[in-house]
């Protein structure tokens, strides 16, 4: 094999990783510029940290950002495991073609589509039934879990289609009821698979600003939108700021999962070699 | 072998006895998957204490049997009874079966005693109890020591060994065994085979074992139901069914056979004779078969029960003339190829009683196949 790497290889790499994070190295660099001006370096500083750590407004909308997030993956990721459950269980029933059709159309609908429906509906049911009364909490958190939970609902389906249904036919055989075996073999096993939905449920709702915008009140703006406030007054540089203490929190999740799922890894196949060794 | 099981213990035949009641009872069973029909209107009855084996190639429809019996499939029509009680709304949890998994199904998030202890633990066992339990047939299995593994810290032999054990801990009436061998290779098999065998007849569970390898029906099993086409084409103990197959099929099915393709010139009570122009000689058999003149049978041959000569015997009947094709030595026997004067190719099986026979018969000899009269048997279909 050739051990050096040749200069168009090198080249592309380069160019590759520039294109992906040269905006964000920019970006993190600019956080530390003391100029108030974004355009111009007016030498190193670090006091746009404790000044955006000081500002209310932030903080109320990193607050309400996470709350909202939380509650509406863990919504949807029961949900979406329910879905994807039934459609990779049950192959014939009616309306199967239809209710996956409609689990997953949020995947494809355009948000600002998705957005003016939900708002439209939250309209039209106040009127109503005088219900939901004020755009707040509870409707964001609703319209999250609708395009949320089709995320999850892939994941889920893709996990049980590959699901060994004779383990729950084993748990079953040896006396468990169907829910006992879905509680205690069935989810147990696909437990990594509902956390990296919950995740993705997470960071979907989390960076989400077209469907908020339609679906939020005052009250409880989330921190893309206050971002999005604050770049059409003038950006300043809190906004960087930001932006690398949430890049910082992302990365530093993914590295630790990333590190756990190997260790684990490499564990399995440690524990793998030293049985294959002992059971001659 | 286990014909010979059979023989020392005349009284486990108790299918022989026409008192007996069947424990498990199949009646008219039939399962179809759309259009697919996997089991075909199957009647059987099995006894308490029996190993019985479902024998068949891939898709006769013997898992799907087991399947129901387990209560994971339904059947389209007929009944299943076990201990006398209707099997039909009964799900898998109340059932009084246990099944072994031919993929083992061992739960991997749970250690080897979790995996045992999860059939008592639903079972209203008292927790002392379970314990002990566990413990005990872990040690029938030779398992103990490694009772908080994890399955995807065991070899293959290990996994078959515990999951063996959990069907085993609740002491069911029923054990149905998918494949339980499949993965092994051949020693551990053999070592395994014995060991299922010492475990039936300590507890004296009835076993049904589904399997598409023969050698393990014929070691491990009381009696063998062949299956083909969804359907069970024959019922008996390992001989019966070696030595009386009772279609072409079975014949073929089990172990290697010859089948010349004849038609019947005299039917007598004691005996039969068949005109054959593949054999290319008069087949004489020593017993009768019901069939009218004339009619169209096949000849079942084993090659160990047929015989090779150089010199050409005095009795006409049962005597074919042919060139050695092809000699396969195995060791212990030899298995030669005979290109009859028909056309028509057979396999004589000879066992090398010396190493090194005056007479040794070699390639391109000029031979004469000969067999008893009480070795062929006459088959309709």
């Amino acid at each position: 094999m050739n051990k050096r790497l040749s200069w168009f290889v090198l080249l592309m790499l380069v160019l590759g990783f520039a294109f992906l994070y040269g905006p964000i190295v920019v970006l993190v660099s600019y956080s530390f510029n003391d100029n108030k001006l974004m355009t111009l370096w007016g030498g190193f500083s670090t006091r746009w940290y404790p000044i955006l750590l000081q500002d209310e407004a932030v903080l109320t909308a990193a607050k309400n950002s996470f709350i909202i997030a939380a509650v509406s993956a863990t919504f949807a990721t029961v949900q979406g495991t329910m879905a994807g459950y039934v459609l990779a269980r049950y192959r014939k029933f009616h309306g199967r073609v239809a209710f996956s059709g409609m689990v997953t159309a949020p995947l494809v609908m355009p948000e600002v589509i998705t957005g003016l429906s939900l708002l439209l509906l939250f309209k039209q049911l106040d009127d109503v039934i005088g219900w939901p009364d004020r755009m707040g909490f509870t409707t964001v958190i609703l319209a999250h879990i609708t395009f949320s939970m089709s995320y999850v609902t892939v994941v889920m389906q893709s996990r049980f289609s590959v699901f060994d249904m004779s383990l729950e036919e084993a748990a079953l055989d040896l006396g468990a009821r169907p829910l006992k075996t879905f509680l205690l073999i069935t989810l147990p096993i696909v437990a990594p698979a509902v956390v990296s939905g919950w995740l993705l449920a997470f960071t979907i709702s989390l960076d989400d600003l077209v469907i908020t915008l339609y679906t939020n009140g005052p009250g409880s703006g989330t921190l893309p939108q206050l971002i999005f406030s604050k770049v059409r007054r003038g950006v300043d540089p809190t906004i960087n700021a930001l932006a690398t203490l949430i890049i910082t929190l992302v990365a530093s999740g993914v590295i630790t999962s990333h590190i756990l799922m190997t260790r684990s890894e490499k564990r399995r196949q440690r524990d793998i070699q030293l049985a294959l060794q002992i059971n001659k | 072998m286990a014909a010979e099981r059979a023989k020392a213990e005349p009284s486990t035949q108790i299918w022989n006895d026409p008192n007996a009641q069947p424990y498990i009872r199949i009646e008219n069973v039939t399962k179809k998957f759309g259009d697919f029909v996997a089991v075909n209107n199957v009647s059987a009855n099995i006894y308490r204490g029996e190993l019985f084996a479902l024998l068949g190639g891939s898709g006769c429809g013997k898992t799907t049997l087991l399947r129901m019996l387990a209560g994971f499939e339904q059947p389209t029509s007929g009944k299943i009874y076990i201990d006398g009680v209707d099997m039909a709304d009964i799900p898998p949890y109340e059932r009084p079966t246990n099944m072994m998994f031919q993929s083992y199904a061992l739960f991997p998030h749970m250690t080897v005693e979790q995996n045992v202890a999860f059939g008592l633990n639903h079972d209203k066992t008292p927790p002392d109890q379970i314990k002990s339990r566990v413990d005990a047939i872990l040690d029938m299995v030779q398992m103990r020591q490694f009772a908080h593994r994890k399955p995807h810290q065991l070899s293959g032999g290990q996994r078959q060994r515990v999951a063996l054990a959990r069907s085993l801990v609740k002491e069911p009436k029923l054990l149905l065994l998918d494949e339980p061998l499949g993965a092994l290779d051949k020693k551990l098999r053999e070592a395994t085979q014995f060991e299922i065998m010492n475990i039936q007849d300590r507890l004296g569970i009835t076993f049904i074992v589904v399997t598409h390898d023969q050698e393990e029906a014929m070691t491990l099993s009381t009696r063998i139901g062949v299956m083909n086409n969804g359907q069970i084409v024959q019922v008996g103990t390992p001989k019966e069914i070696y030595e009386y197959p009772n279609t072409k099929f079975v014949a073929d099915f089990i172990g290697s056979v010859n089948l010349f393709e004849g038609n019947i010139v005299e039917d007598e009570p004691g005996h039969v004779l068949i005109e054959s122009t593949e054999a290319g000689c008069p087949i004489y058999i020593d017993h009768g078969i019901s069939a009218a003149p004339g009619a169209k049978v096949w000849v079942a041959v084993r090659p160990e029960k047929m015989k090779l000569d150089k010199t050409k015997p005095d009795d006409a009947n049962n005597c074919a003339g042919g060139v050695v094709k092809g000699i396969a030595y195995m060791g212990n026997m030899s298995v030669y190829l005979i290109k009859l004067d028909s056309g028509k190719e057979v396999k004589v099986t000879m066992s090398n009683q010396r190493r090194a026979a005056e007479h040794a018969i070699d390639w391109d000899d000029r031979v004469y196949v000969t067999w008893h009269a009480n070795s062929p048997v006459a088959l309709l279909s």
